[in-house]
């Protein structure tokens, strides 16, 4: 009887690792974080603190030298008109987009998640996934093009003869222009063409998950299909539409190359921050810019919080 | 569904009993409005439903999986029929309170259904369902997802609750025992026909065919030499078990060998191996042996008695 084991004998170093790993469970989720922890902690959150450390300090105005103090001077300066103005104009184009991004992604991420089966869901996907593999500098490009006052949109408004209507369109102060490619239309067009695919992704992810039955007891309560919208669906689809507009206007917050190419050359956060770290040498000034979008979103996420919008989680 | 009729009288507790597949939830919905028929007419109270959407109709459902809304508390989600009737808000949550009270969960508005236990949130479907006073509640598995004594005190409040109220109650269920226990009259469904329907008593004494006979209890189902033993010759017969009694082999009108016994706490069933008439045709009967008697051991010869009236003749299908 003494030759009788409740245990197999160990078959070399990947045994006596497994019961290792397995009398004590936090080493090996210690192993496997260990490199992304680290990279996250230093490359990812470091450079982030440098970045916050850069814009407490100040430039000299003459020499253009950096002052290695810590002061609120820099911070004061984004208060300038100047600068309040580039700030104003960055966060409205971002609310804007996002506002409409999600307007336009509700009824494509509700048929994909509701209706589409099959060969549907996959043309839906291809169709929603195929421009975000193209280059983003093509397709801006593009909508320059498609945008200008030659192009196809123009010549096909004259040719239905709603060229007044587009006219008028580019008559509105404020926001119209020359062209729609010279103008803050163009621009607002073309970041919801950019951005929308990650508005539409986690939308339907979450409209996903409201179960059928939820919207038939809606339904049996009395309730119509838009009070089910209202009063259901769009409160369990909120976690989705915030992350989707999460995307959408920190995007919209940091790009500097789409309202550098259509628009009025009107400066936005990135275009101040690619100017003021390159050619102005400015870099204190870049990175209290760089700061401002990060508050911006911690303040959103914060509002969107409070409402509630994370309790269907 | 093919072939189904069923005409269910205003303030029954109605049951539509079947294995899954079997067609049961498909005629829930069809009164519900949630599956429009191919073929054939719905009539609620006489009126033709074929134009009628859900949230027109004066059916309210209990879902299986309770289908509570997870973003509103359990107020809100009681009081969600008159807030979309546009009813106000005071009056729409006295009226909650007093559904709560009703399924016996006072104080509990402020919670979010994921505070509730299983049996708490099958009380918020059901004084959810009922605040828009149907004049039918449909259940669908009210009972599925709840443990056995929850179960049986639930069935016992569902079926006080529906003499209190005077509302037909319709439910599915795929538990024999829930049907019979709660149903006035109970419809067996199979394959997407209706196999019998009647009286809980008819359907377990007088199973119409063998589908009813075997999904209803454990009635020993004879084919129809094996009846011809048992004294009811040409058909084929089902004989319930509690039926059948134990006594000594010898003078017996059929004898038997103990095969095997599972003991069930109110008495034991017990598997007895007999030949009929021409000694050969050996088939299983499974006798009750109630907990008072003495229970034969494995492989005793035994004899086996019963009143001729518990042979009851049936349809082979």
């Amino acid at each position: 009887m003494s030759d009788l084991h409740a245990s197999l004998p160990a078959r070399g170093l990947w045994d006596r690792l497994t019961a290792l790993f397995w009398r004590r469970p936090g080493l090996l989720v210690g192993v496997l974080i260990a490199a992304p922890l680290l990279w996250l902690g230093v490359v990812y959150v470091g450079s982030l603190i440098a970045l916050l450390v850069q814009s407490f300090y100040s430039i000299d105005e003459f020499s253009g030298v950096v002052q290695r103090e810590f002061t609120l001077k820099t911070y004061a300066e984004l208060l300038r008109p100047a600068n309040a103005d580039i700030i104003l104009r960055t966060v409205t184009m971002a609310a804007a987009v996002t506002v409409a991004s999600a307007i336009l992604a509700f009824p494509i991420a509700y048929y994909a998640a509701r209706f589409a089966k099959g060969r549907w869901k996959a043309a839906f996907y291809l169709g929603i996934m195929l421009p975000l593999w193209s280059s983003y500098l093509v397709k801006v490009y593009a909508w320059k093009m498609i945008l200008s006052k030659e192009g196809i949109i123009s010549w096909a408004a004259n040719g239905i003869g709603a060229g007044a209507v587009l006219d008028a369109l580019l008559a509105l102060p404020g926001i119209g222009g020359n062209s729609l490619s010279t103008s803050y239309i163009g621009t607002f067009l073309v970041f919801v063409y950019v951005w929308l695919p990650y508005m539409i992704l986690p939308m339907q992810a979450s409209l996903e998950r409201v179960p059928q039955s939820m919207l038939e007891a809606s339904a049996d309560l009395g309730a119509g299909g838009l009070r089910t919208l209202w009063s259901v669906i769009l409160p369990l689809a909120l976690p989705g539409v915030i992350a989707g507009s999460i995307f959408t206007f920190s995007l919209t917050l940091g790009d500097y190359i789409i309202p550098q190419i259509i628009g009025n050359s009107a400066n936005f956060i990135g275009m101040a921050v690619y100017q003021l770290q390159g050619t102005a040498g400015n870099i204190p000034l870049a990175a209290a810019f760089a700061v401002v979008p990060i508050v911006i979103m911690l303040v959103y996420l914060g509002i969107a919080r409070k409402l509630g919008a994370f309790d269907a989680l | 569904m093919d072939d189904v009729s069923l005409t269910i009288a205003e303030g029954e507790f109605f049951a539509m009993l079947g294995p899954s597949g079997s067609g049961k939830t498909t005629c829930l919905r069809l009164i519900s409005g949630f599956e429009k028929p191919t073929s054939g007419v719905v009539r609620i109270f006489g009126e033709d439903m074929g134009a009628v959407p859900p949230n027109q109709r004066q059916v309210n459902t209990v879902f299986q999986d309770y289908a509570l809304f997870p973003h509103m508390n359990v107020r809100d989600n009681v009081s969600y029929g008159p807030m979309v009737r546009g009813v106000d808000r005071r009056t729409r949550l006295a009226e909650a309170e007093r559904l709560l009270a009703l399924v016996h969960l006072d104080g509990f508005g402020d919670r979010k259904p994921a505070q509730l236990s299983g049996g708490q949130r099958q009380r918020v479907a059901l004084a959810r369902a009922l605040i828009n006073r149907p004049r039918v509640l449909l259940l669908d598995e009210p009972l599925g997802a709840l443990d056995l004594k929850l179960r049986e005190a639930m069935q016992d409040e569902l079926k006080k609750l529906q003499r209190e109220l005077g509302i037909t109650f319709v439910f599915v269920t795929h538990d024999q025992g829930e049907a019979l226990s709660m149903a006035d009259r109970v419809a067996v469904f199979s394959q997407g026909r209706i196999a019998q329907v009647g009286p809980a008593a008819e359907i377990y004494a007088r199973p119409a065919n063998r589908f009813v006979a075997d999904f209803v209890g454990s009635s020993n189902i004879l084919p129809p030499l094996m009846a011809a033993a048992f004294g009811a010759p040409g058909a084929w017969a089902s004989l319930r078990p509690e039926a059948l009694r134990i006594v000594p082999a010898e003078g017996a009108r059929i004898r038997g060998r103990v095969t095997g016994a599972r003991y069930l706490g109110a008495g034991t069933r017990l598997a007895v191996a007999v030949s009929g008439h021409s000694g050969k045709e050996e088939a299983e009967i499974a006798v009750l042996v109630p907990a008072a008697q003495m229970v034969p051991s494995e492989g005793a010869m035994v004899g086996i008695d019963w009143d001729t009236g518990a042979v009851h003749p049936m349809e082979p299908a």
